[in-house]
């Protein structure tokens, strides 16, 4: 009897620090979002094919994260699934997962001077699948074709 | 080597195509990292360990990719593609591929 009511205890102990933890990062990385959104703002990413008349250099560009949600999170989707609806906590998991992987991708275009991004492209993979309790974690990868100013004629080749 | 996820390069003929090249690599992480990610996962949160694996076994596919476009002697390729799979748990599948193509 005493067993049980500690495993009970336990989980519930385990969700409330889950949801504390877990609501507090994800507050903190929705703003840091934000605050870096803003700043890359002046480089588009675009996933058009065709580039602008002119002379540029080429490069690939890629960004990529893995984030899990947390163990609150995954009981109130597992209540979801088994009511339907929308299950809010994944739509959360991977717009950040989707944004950040693309600013990531910026980071690296503008640290090149890259003045637009073409071509962009998602992937997205659930790392844990298949292990019962711990799905819940994606990998997102964005990759496209920056755009840079050629320097010289001789350089470009 | 250029590499680039358009299908053409403005300004620059394809001379000859050489048809598709490929890499791949399947890497997992060792069980104490794998230890401290599920714990991670408890909390959510960004798994460092699995964006650098990723990243590092990305870099290895491509690589690979470019030893093949060498080796047929190619200059550029051309509409790469990543794709990824999860095999088990904590591995993942890297597979990018691209047309090989020589560049006047």
């Amino acid at each position: 009897m005493s067993g049980e009511s500690f495993q009970l205890i336990y989980i519930i102990g385990l969700l409330v620090i889950a949801y504390w933890v877990g609501s507090y990062r994800e507050k903190r990385h929705y703003q840091s979002i934000i605050k870096r959104e803003y700043e890359l703002n002046r480089l588009p990413a675009v996933n058009l094919k065709t580039p602008p008349e002119g002379n540029f250099q080429h490069e690939l560009v890629m960004g990529n994260v893995t984030i899990s949600v947390d163990y609150f999170k995954r009981f109130l989707a597992a209540l979801h699934a088994f009511f339907g609806g929308r299950v809010t906590s994944y739509e959360t998991l991977l717009d950040r997962a989707r944004r950040e992987a693309l600013l990531r991708m910026k980071a690296v275009a503008s640290e090149k001077q890259a003045l637009l991004v073409l071509n962009v492209k998602y992937e997205t993979v659930s790392i844990f699948k298949g292990a019962g309790k711990n799905i819940g974690s994606v990998e997102v990868l964005a990759y496209g074709t920056a755009l840079m100013a050629a320097r010289n004629n001789a350089q470009v080749s | 080597m250029k590499i680039t996820n358009l299908e053409t390069i403005p300004g620059k003929t394809i001379i000859k195509h050489l048809g598709l090249v490929q890499g791949s690599s399947v890497r997992a992480k060792h069980a104490g990292r794998d230890l401290l990610s599920s714990i991670k996962n408890l909390f959510g949160g960004e798994l460092t360990s699995y964006t650098e694996l990723l990243q590092e076994s990305r870099e290895e596919a491509m690589q690979r990719m470019i030893q093949q476009a060498e080796a047929a002697n190619a200059n550029a390729i051309l509409n790469v593609r990543f794709s990824t799979s999860s095999i088990t748990q904590g591995a993942a599948e890297i597979y990018v591929y691209g047309t090989a193509v020589v560049l006047e």
